[in-house]
């Protein structure tokens, strides 16, 4: 260990030793290709008091860089710690391998997210895989078993060719690495925009769960300590994947850089957790650094220098993966599965014996030293390495780097999205919401989330698609944390200060809606060049915004990580801060979940929504307009509601509770119907837009569902902390459809169509069936695609193979969902358009034949006539019902009137949503062969028995049609004798549909039913001025309206503000 | 409410023995296993004293039933369970279960199972090539195993299903006669909500999810019992069934299970 008493070593040819830079001062070092700066080469020679060497030149870079050194951000990041709110939670913070917070008297959770967003851009699935990788060993090394990981990504537009080679290679990377890891992957996002296109963000969280008296520290303490490298061999990869990767711009030369990735091997890092873990345990273990970013340099110079002491470092004992390395790269590698471990050389031989256990590599490389501070490595018995430590950890360059905001900023800010035309009857309110849902951005995104392990633990209690993930952390106690990422790159573009307080407004809202507590805050914050004053404007802007926004919460940052350079030539991406919340449930039984998951309760909305568009899902879906200024913040009023949520979930207030955010009200509709397949009878107030109250993305508003009963007392609970209310209507489990009476009813079989066939539709299906008896057909199959009902965005490549993409490969895109989509399941994309086509003919005659011909003709069409067809079947179907609908409730709300025309239209609405569902066993042989197209466009030549694929695919719908005609009307019989025995039932109802058929068909108790609505509706507003129009003159009323004793109407919703 | 929630439950608490003595069900980690804390939980809430039992270690410490967990066994990048097949403990395993040791392997637990030919068949990739993690309806159709008798035959039930190399092959021979024996325990169903893409996740053959030997001691199952056993973190509480059925199988064997085997 002791440093080989030096007989005198003859030169080793080439080998630059620190005798010899003394020798020759003169010697010109490549400083500028390694990224470092004349006066940074100039301070090093300060330093050393003469030239560097090569393998000390090569560290110097590295941790100089502004991936390690955080030089150009360094001056703004102090606020973090200069505002942080006093919190008495904090066990480390900023500067440690990860913040840690305790939970209770003795359990802390440490959590964190990085980036590894150029690595993953060069070879998306390595980069991304050891992107995990990373930051698990940074929880690993603050002493905590690693419980989960999350993963924030952002790919370029969603039809570009590149990004169908970027996301599947993140995804499997990602799935991967976790999966084979056995840690959870409970949320994260997936976000498409154009800016990300030459620059994907991947960023990657950890959480990990450790008793507060194991926590760890990295010092280098106690002289003759051993210094034990742990795990993987010391190879070539990586080599200046962080001084040339994370600090170089992507341009044409990038696919030249892929050597310099890392491999991970996650196999490897799962016995080096299991292995760590058991000599935290047997508490062997002085001080411990995770190998990440600058590898071996990174971990002795930040050990020692954490403890201000020195070491020697034999490099040679260094176990390689290949023998010609020299120390240079030895020293950068960023070879992964590496820990570096201080020991007590007393217990030296219970490390490697713990490490023989695991079957891991442990080798004792050096010892520290207190007489001598400075770092000594030799190799070869020559000191090729004699430097300070701490010069390369704590004195390298800071830059207050120039900025400036953009001048074009007024204009932007002037060209505000609340300008746009809307959409405004009632059937454009349709198709907007059914097009944002199927939009790349607010879809359904099971297709990469099934692909991650979110069971692995058997803690995971709330997972994506949930606001947050949860995780249980005590089984006994059920104590357990809240986690959720966020960003927001539009919004942060137009103002990155109030971008920057966003991102932490909805990542605090996710965490309280699942009934937590925020406590802490971490981030990733994603930038163009520093060396850009407008990009260095908007990073000391966002930073000012979080730093600002967390003292108002009260809630500190803990710590995180940047990133700069995210940019294609001269174009940086949109400014993208990503938030993390940690928040802590003390029982993770009174989680709240998203999903509607019980017939009739009460659907209300908290929060106030103003007509905010700008930088919005509907202004970039619609218009493609970024422009304006972003929805105003309310970090106050995001903690009032963040403690109303947390009261009323321990009280048993809420069935469910769903953040909104992206896309409004409408999406969270979409996502909360769908997640448990409840339908939901909604009446927007008569003084609200309905435009406005369903995609403005105001902040600080959640929406809740509130079991029967408890009602009284939640709105009590809003009414006490000013938090405005609005009850809009009930979980309607019998109307299988999100039915806004007045504007629209949409099938819950035709929601799930459109949420879900986008991704699928663009990185392929999965098919599940054998197959054998797949005949490639090119011809017929890339015409099937068109069968989907989703927005041209979701479309545009898999209908047209551009040169990227092989033919074969569009083709089988288009396959799966011709073959798989309608054979498989009713709530497919293919057998949507049967379903709409099926509403219309039973509203209006002619079904069998319009609705083959839809889903006939989209088989063979161009994705515009399939979607047409689509919609014109349900604007036709959908209007009517509606309207006669809503008429209905109002009649039986009235007077009584005319409730017949209404049941039947009603009860055809029903029977259509379900004869959809009819036509699923019927066209289970269409998935067999269709689907059997299978898997994956790289394996499986050409695509499924394409022929057989559309004809299964036609003739499934046909017979799906057939079934329905024939169904629909006994559906529609059966519906219409049940109720009379619902009408008792509807007594629980709030004007729903099914409540009207009801009454309507039993020919009497309207009465129940208006009563209820009474009741149920809003049971506090007594003291308020009557001052609705009777009930019968506007449909409105319905849903939202109360009956005080002297019968006068009041609209539900303004008066819950006023409360 | 949710079909998630309204899964049925088959879980009568399991109080095997009534002496106060607990069965002890062991559960082997190898270095690469992941779900074995989840199968020792799953042993301890179905009533048995749960064991933990290393791989290097050929001793099966007394315990009445074993658990080859999912995982990774030793990173499996040779090919799933190879290597684990060779392990010291697997030695110990593959003779216990030729004396009739009830043997659970879940998902990589399947994959060694027939590595070690304790089971026919093999696991390939998923047809689709991914790895997929949602929650599956399967129909047991073999209640005649050493931890399948708490089920009813046909009962629908709703656990997790989660891997990349989950798609059961065999040659059609083989595949007709697990049929005729009744060897096949469970498949993979559309259930009551149905599936937007096909009920079966990865491509098995015949829809098999789940398979057991001739003598019914040992069952291989692609889905995780142990991920749906509380209801606060599982899907259902369905999966609590194998294990509880294993502790009531130790303390009233079946004879049917051990001898005739052939006609489930």
């Amino acid at each position: 260990m002791t440093a080989e008493v030096s007989t005198p070593v003859e030169a080793i040819e080439g080998l630059d030793t620190v005798a010899r830079a003394a020798d020759t001062p003169d010697e010109e070092q490549p400083f500028a290709e390694l990224g470092l700066q004349p006066d940074e080469y100039e301070r090093i020679r300060q330093i050393l008091g003469r030239r560097p060497t090569q393998s000390e030149l090569a560290m110097y870079s590295i941790m100089w860089s502004e991936h390690c050194s955080y030089k150009s951000s360094k001056v703004h990041l102090r606020q973090f710690v200069e505002k942080a709110p006093k919190n008495d939670r904090m066990l480390a913070g900023i500067g440690e391998n990860a913040g840690v917070v305790r939970i209770s008297d003795d359990l802390a959770v440490t959590f964190k997210v990085e980036s590894h967003n150029h690595p993953s851009f060069v070879e998306p699935h390595q980069g991304a895989a050891t992107g995990v990788g990373g930051i698990v060993r940074d929880i690993l090394a603050m002493g905590a078993r690693p419980v989960a990981v999350m993963d924030p990504l952002r790919f370029g537009a969603a039809d570009h060719p590149d990004t169908r080679r970027v996301l599947p290679g993140v995804v499997a990377g990602i799935g991967g690495y976790g999966n084979c890891l056995g840690l959870p992957n409970i949320g994260g996002e997936v976000v498409f925009d154009p800016c990300y296109q030459g620059n994907p963000l991947v960023n990657a969280l950890s959480i990990g769960v450790l008793p507060a008296s194991r926590l760890q520290k990295k010092e280098a303490t106690g002289a003759g300590n051993v210094v034990v490298l742990l795990g993987a061999k010391t190879g070539r990869d990586g080599i200046g994947g962080v001084s040339v990767l994370a600090s170089a711009t992507f341009d044409e030369g990038s696919d030249e850089r892929r050597p310099s990735v890392q491999v991970g091997d996650p196999f490897l890092e799962k016995l080096l957790i299991e292995a760590c873990l058991e000599l935290y345990d047997a508490g062997i273990v002085v001080g411990i650094q995770d190998l990440g970013g600058a590898g071996l340099t990174c971990a002795l110079t930040e050990t020692a220098a954490a403890a201000g002491t020195g070491m020697r470092v034999t490099l040679d004992k260094v176990p390689l993966r290949e023998a010609s390395m020299e120390p240079h790269e030895i020293l950068a590698s960023e070879s992964q599965e590496r820990m570096l471990l201080i020991v007590d050389p007393a217990r030296l031989g219970q490390v490697l014996g713990v490490a023989k256990k695991w079957g891991l590599l442990a080798t004792a490389i050096g010892e520290v030293t207190t007489d001598d501070t400075r770092l000594a490595i030799t190799w070869r018995g020559q000191t090729v390495v004699d430097v300070p430590p701490g010069s390369l950890v704590d004195d390298g360059p800071v830059y207050a780097r120039p900025m400036r905001e953009p001048s074009d900023r007024i204009l932007v800010q002037a060209d505000r999205a609340e300008t746009l035309t809307r959409p405004r009857t009632g059937d454009e309110l349709r198709e907007t919401l059914l097009t944002l849902a199927a939009s790349p951005n607010l879809c359904d995104k099971s297709w990469v989330t099934e692909q991650y392990d979110r069971y692995v633990l058997g803690n995971t209690v709330l997972a994506q698609p949930e606001d947050a993930g949860v995780i249980r952390i005590d089984e006994e106690s059920g104590l357990g944390v809240a986690i959720s990422l966020d960003g927001n790159g539009r919004f942060a573009k137009l103002d990155p200060y109030t971008g920057a307080k966003l991102a932490l407004a909805e990542a605090y809202r996710n965490v309280a809606a699942t009934g937590a507590v925020p406590v802490a805050v971490t981030n990733c914050l994603n930038f163009g060049s520093p060396e850009d004053p407008h990009v260095m404007w908007e990073f000391a802007e966002a930073v000012r915004g979080l730093a600002d926004g967390c003292l108002e919460l009260g809630i500190p940052v803990t710590g995180g990580n940047v990133s700069f350079y995210n940019q294609t030539g001269n174009t940086a991406i949109h400014p993208t801060p990503v938030v993390g919340v940690l928040g802590v449930l003390e029982d993770v039984g009174y989680r709240t979940p998203m999903g509607f998951s019980a017939d009739g309760d009460i659907i209300i909305l908290l929060g106030e929504t103003k007509a905010e568009f700008s930088g919005g899902e509907w202004a970039w879906v619609q218009h493609g307009h970024l422009g304006g200024t972003p929805p105003k913040v309310d970090l106050a009023a995001e903690a009032r509601l963040g403690t109303l949520l947390h009261d009323a979930a321990v009280r048993g207030h809420l069935g469910a509770a769903h953040d909104l955010s992206d896309g409004g009200l409408a999406q969270v509709l979409v996502e909360s119907t769908l997640r448990y397949g409840l339908g939901a009878s909604l009446l927007l107030p008569e003084d609200a837009d309905p435009f406005t109250l369903l995609f403005s993305e105001s902040t600080a508003r959640v929406l809740v569902t509130v079991p029967r009963g408890h009602e009284k007392a939640f709105t009590a609970m809003c009414a006490e902390r000013d938090i405005p209310y609005t009850p809009l209507g009930m979980v309607d489990k019998r109307s299988g459809a999100l039915d806004v009476r007045g504007q629209f009813r949409i099938p819950l079989d035709e929601l799930r169509a459109a949420w879900t066939g986008t991704l699928p539709a663009l990185f392929g299906g999965y098919a599940t069936n054998v197959t054998e008896e797949v005949v490639p057909d090119i011809a017929a199959v890339d015409t099937a695609s068109a069968v989907i009902v989703a927005p041209e965005v979701a479309l545009a490549d898999v209908d047209v193979p551009d040169d990227e993409v092989s033919p074969a490969e569009a083709t089988v895109s288009g396959g799966l969902l011709a073959g798989s989509d309608p054979g498989s399941d009713p709530a497919s994309v293919g057998s949507a358009a049967a379903g709409s086509g099926s509403a219309e003919s039973d509203a209006g005659g002619a079904i069998a034949e319009s609705a083959a011909a839809g889903s006939d003709g989209a088989a063979a069409g161009s994705a515009t006539s399939g979607s047409d067809a689509g919609s014109a079947a349900d604007t036709d179907a959908g209007a009517d019902v509606d309207a006669e609908g809503a008429e209905g409730v109002v009649g039986a709300k009235g007077a009584g009137g005319k409730r017949a025309g209404v049941r039947a239209a009603g009860a055809k609405g029903g029977a259509a949503g379900r004869s959809v569902s009819d036509a699923g066993p019927a066209s289970d042989a269409g998935a067999a062969s269709g689907a059997g197209a299978a898997s994956d466009a790289g394996l499986t030549p050409g695509s499924a028995g394409a022929d057989d694929a559309s004809e299964t695919a036609a003739d499934a719908s046909g017979s799906a049609t057939a079934a329905t005609s024939g169904t629909a009307a006994s559906a529609a019989d059966a519906e219409a004798a049940s109720g009379s025995d619902d009408a008792g039932a509807a007594s629980g109802t709030l004007a729903s549909g099914t409540a009207a058929q009801a009454t309507a068909d039993a020919g009497a108790p309207s009465d129940a039913a208006v009563s209820t609505t009474a009741e149920g509706g809003s049971t506090d507003r007594s003291d308020e001025p009557a001052d609705a129009e009777p009930a019968d003159a506007d449909p409105s009323d319905a849903a939202a309206t109360a009956e005080d004793e002297d019968g006068d109407a009041k609209p539900a919703s303004g008066s819950a503000s006023a409360g | 409410m949710s079909a998630h929630r309204d899964a049925s439950h088959s879980s009568e608490s399991a109080d095997v023995e009534g002496d106060g003595s607990r069965r002890k069900v062991g559960v082997v980690t190898f270095p690469g296993s992941l779900d074995d804390r989840d199968a020792l939980r799953a042993v301890r809430l179905a009533g048995g004293e749960p064991v933990n039992l290393w791989h290097a270690d050929a001793d099966l410490h007394g315990v009445e039933a074993v658990v080859l967990p999912g995982g990774f066994s030793y990173g499996d990048y040779l090919r799933t369970g190879a290597i684990a097949r060779f392990s010291a403990v697997m030695e110990s395993i593959v003779k216990a279960a030729g004396e009739g040791l009830p043997v659970l392997g879940i998902c990589n637990g399947f994959q060694i199972l027939c590595e070690a030919h304790l089971l026919p068949g093999a696991l390939a990739r998923n047809s689709h090539l991914h790895f997929r993690n949602r929650d599956q309806w399967l129909r047991v159709e073999s209640t005649t195993t050493a931890w399948t008798g708490g089920f009813t035959d046909g009962q629908e039930i709703l656990i997790p299903v989660k891997n990349g190399e989950g798609c059961y092959v065999a040659d059609e021979r083989t595949l007709d006669e697990l049929e005729a024996e009744g060897r096949i325990v469970a498949r993979y169903v559309s259930g009551p909500t149905g599936y937007l893409d096909g009920h079966n996740p990865n491509g098995s053959q015949r829809d098999i999810a789940a398979i057991r030997n001739e003598a019914g001691n040992v069952v291989g199952i692609m889905p995780h019992p142990e991920h749906a056993i509380e209801a606060l973190t599982g899907p259902s509480i369905d999966g609590l069934g194998f294990f509880s059925g294993v502790l009531r199988h130790l303390a009233h064997p079946r004879e049917v299970a051990a001898t005739t085997g052939a006609n489930a």
